[in-house]
């Protein structure tokens, strides 16, 4: 960890040459890690918006059995643009951005260390995105095949197929682009003393991420081509009749899909584990034990991918190898929550808003993770497979895992972004209220799923009603009461609040709290030195 | 870190970008490098009946002391116009000997048909006793309009299969070449 920092200039005497550019030029030629982090989280958070509406109809035309709007195709395109759009477009560039505005600055460097490269990988983002979006009006709708795009169903897209497969190539350059920047940035700009067993957690998580993304990507991107020459060209990579092997696509699928799905929460850890340590007033329990259960779960990663098609026929070896690997990923995760756990233990803890997001993650990734480790059972899983229950399991480590997450770092650092303490009466009201309705819209889904009602189905037997209810209602509070964050950000960005010091919380650890608040336009041009 | 100069650190910069570059392009070409591992795994395994005629290296010695159930399985795969089922549904079969089963199948369209039917045999640990010595399977299958035909299959059990193993499933399906398929109509036309 960080232990000491010294001297730091805030006042340049050479401001003259550089500030901002003026109106929108300043975000379209943008190079400041500070202005192109701020852009991956609005648009981070205008995808969240789009995926919450696509959400909205999934939970109302589950409201009650029978179809209510349109028809069947149609919610399973909005099932799978939902995946898209969240995954891809949400919490990816959430995280990314948290990395822009914050990996410079926990390092003590003075930027991104390819700054154009960095404005370039997250402009291609509105683009993929409304290329995506414009599939909606084509003949034969979005795609509905599900965000894992299995063939032979996802061949059966009508014209949206090629488009949907130019979006995922550019998310996918976008990603590993913005990956090559953070492992840049964290190899080769840190300040004079900061070793990388110095470095933050949150930096460590993103290292490692960055790493699984600059890993995978491109074998989805590979994955995905062979579709579209199965489709255009004449290959038989998925296609039995030409001697292919459909459930081949399943197998490059996972081996990207599984290490994504740590991609999409290890940053996560990293920011609970910055903000831990500050409201319990105590240094992380087991700093380097942390740093190698991330890089732990990153390895195992890419070893269990089968564990999402045990019924898609596998023999009793594979299953029993995947099923213990995964199994063995409980090890390094439980060395994390204890950690966590053991920091807060004997602590001087307060409850701000951002500890209560990461005492909420804490607690609600671990049922998310618990209910993984049925998943992988075997047996169990043939009951479980397809059903809600995977559902239930999956937005548990991803809502109130990554999601909350993400808004615990922003409720963390967005008065060092914005200079002044947001309405924390409001923001405690938004934890409270995402808290308790993100339960009540998943756990009914465990439920659910066990009484056997399946995914991607728009139409339900009317046993299963109740549990819906409840689950579409608590959708809708959920949904609705992310207004208030809009809200609270606004209100900081208009510097409507108190103003706060550097330090902002009561002796956070870290060089981002040596920079005045808000966070100048240039940080670190003469390096800090780490004592 | 940041003792160097400005230009050691863009040279150090361009280094690591290179590498990553790399790395992503590496596995970009792993993604179509699984195809080939995929298969070559599944051969090695014997995770996968593979669509060609098994070699015998050794002579068998029937196994009269215990008889092992195969059921034989048909299917279509979104070919409509098809009809293909096993002549008998299941039968017992010693270690060692050969049998010769046949199966059922017929084009119930006008037009001229060309396809393939792949084997699959369940449980996988089957796979490696379990000999095809001869197989409709091996080759195209060519059908005119309406045309039905028994087609045979010679197989053989390793009477070195484990005790354990007491029942298989030897299922075929059946894929229409579209391509072919087209091709012989236009030139019949």
């Amino acid at each position: 960890m960080t232990t000491a920092v010294a001297t730091h200039e805030t006042d340049h005497a050479h401001d003259d040459h550089h500030g901002p550019e003026k109106g929108i030029r300043r975000w379209i030629f943008a190079t400041n890690h500070k202005d192109i982090g701020t852009m991956y989280l609005v648009f981070a958070f205008a995808m969240f918006i789009v995926g919450g509406l696509m959400a909205f109809y999934i939970r109302a035309e589950l409201f009650q059995p029978g179809i209510q709007f349109k028809d069947p195709q149609f919610f399973n395109s909005m099932t799978t643009m939902h995946a898209l759009f969240m995954i891809f477009g949400g919490v990816m560039p959430a995280f990314t951005g948290l990395a822009n505005w914050m990996v410079p600055l926990q390092v003590g460097a003075p930027d991104m260390a390819l700054p154009r490269l960095n404005n370039w990988s997250f402009w291609i983002l509105p683009f993929a995105f409304t290329l995506l979006f414009s599939t909606l009006f084509m003949e034969g709708g979005a795609p509905a095949g599900g965000w894992t795009m299995y063939p032979p169903l996802m061949l059966q897209t009508g014209d949206a197929f090629p488009f949907v497969i130019l979006a995922v190539h550019l998310m996918g350059i976008s990603s590993i682009m913005g990956a090559i920047n953070v492992v840049v940035t964290i190899l080769n700009m840190r300040a004079p003393g900061m070793s990388l067993l110095k470095m933050p957690l949150f930096c460590w998580t993103w290292l490692i991420t960055a790493y699984l993304l600059i890993a995978v990507m491109p074998v989805l991107a590979g994955a995905v081509t062979m579709l579209l020459t199965d489709q255009f060209f004449g290959t038989s990579f998925f296609n039995a009749a030409g001697g292919g092997d459909p459930v081949m696509f399943q197998h490059i699928f996972w081996f990207f899909g599984h290490p994504e799905v740590y991609i999409l929460i290890l940053p996560a850890f990293g920011i609970v584990s910055e903000i831990i340590p500050t409201f319990s007033r105590k240094p992380l329990f087991g700093y380097e034990a942390m740093v190698y259960a991330t890089a732990g779960i990153a390895f195992l990663s890419f070893i269990v991918w089968a564990h999402h098609m045990f019924t898609v026929g596998m023999p009793l070896s594979g299953q029993l190898f995947f099923m213990f690997a995964t199994m063995l990923i409980a090890v390094p995760t439980g060395v994390k929550v204890f950690n966590w756990i053991a920091t807060m233990w004997r602590g001087s803890m307060s409850f701000e808003t951002p500890m209560l997001f990461a005492l909420a993650f804490v607690f609600l990734f671990t049922i998310g993770g618990f209910s993984g480790l049925m998943l992988a059972i075997v047996p169990a899983d043939f009951q479980y497979h397809d059903s809600y229950f995977v559902v239930a399991h999956f937005h548990y480590v991803l809502v109130p895992g990554a999601v909350f997450g993400i808004m615990a770092g922003v409720y963390y650092w967005l008065p060092k972004w914005s200079g002044v303490m947001y309405n924390t009466t409001l923001a405690k009201t938004h934890f409270w209220l995402s808290a308790i309705f993100v339960n009540v819209t998943f756990f009914p889904q465990h439920f659910l799923g066990l009484a056997g009602m399946p995914r991607r189905i728009p139409d339900y037997a009317t046993q299963f009603t109740n549990f819906n209810m409840i689950s579409s209602i608590g959708a809708f509070v959920f949904g609705l009461s992310q207004i208030l964050l809009i809200v609270i950000v606004v209100q900081c960005v208009r510097k409507k609040g108190p103003a706060v010091d550097a330090k902002v919380w009561d002796n956070p650890q870290g060089l981002e709290w040596t920079v005045p608040s808000p966070a100048p336009f240039h940080t670190f041009e003469v390096p800090p030195k780490i004592l | 870190m940041n003792t160097q100069t400005p230009k050691q650190k863009k040279s150090d910069n361009n280094r690591i970008v290179k590498q990553l570059v790399l790395m992503a392009v590496g596995m970009f070409a792993f993604g179509f490098a699984l195809v080939p591992i995929y298969d070559i795994f599944c051969e090695v395994t014997g995770f996968r009946t593979q669509n060609e005629r098994d070699e015998i290296t050794q002579t068998m010695e029937i196994d009269k002391e215990r008889l092992i159930t195969v059921e034989f399985v048909a299917n279509n795969n979104q070919t409509s116009d098809w009809e293909f089922r096993p002549v008998i549904s299941k039968m017992q079969v010693y270690p060692g000997k050969i049998y010769n089963v046949n199966y059922f199948a017929k084009n119930l369209a006008n037009t001229k048909v060309v396809g393939t039917a792949t084997p699959d045999v369940k449980p996988v640990e089957m796979n490696k006793h379990f000999k095809k010595l001869e197989c409709f399977c091996f080759t195209q299958q060519e059908f005119a309009g309406n045309e039905g035909r028994e087609m045979p299959v010679q197989f053989v059990i390793d009477p070195n299969v484990p005790k354990y193993l007491e029942r298989m499933t030897l299922s075929y399906t059946f894929f229409a070449n579209e391509k072919l398929t087209a091709e012989l109509n236009a030139k019949s036309n």
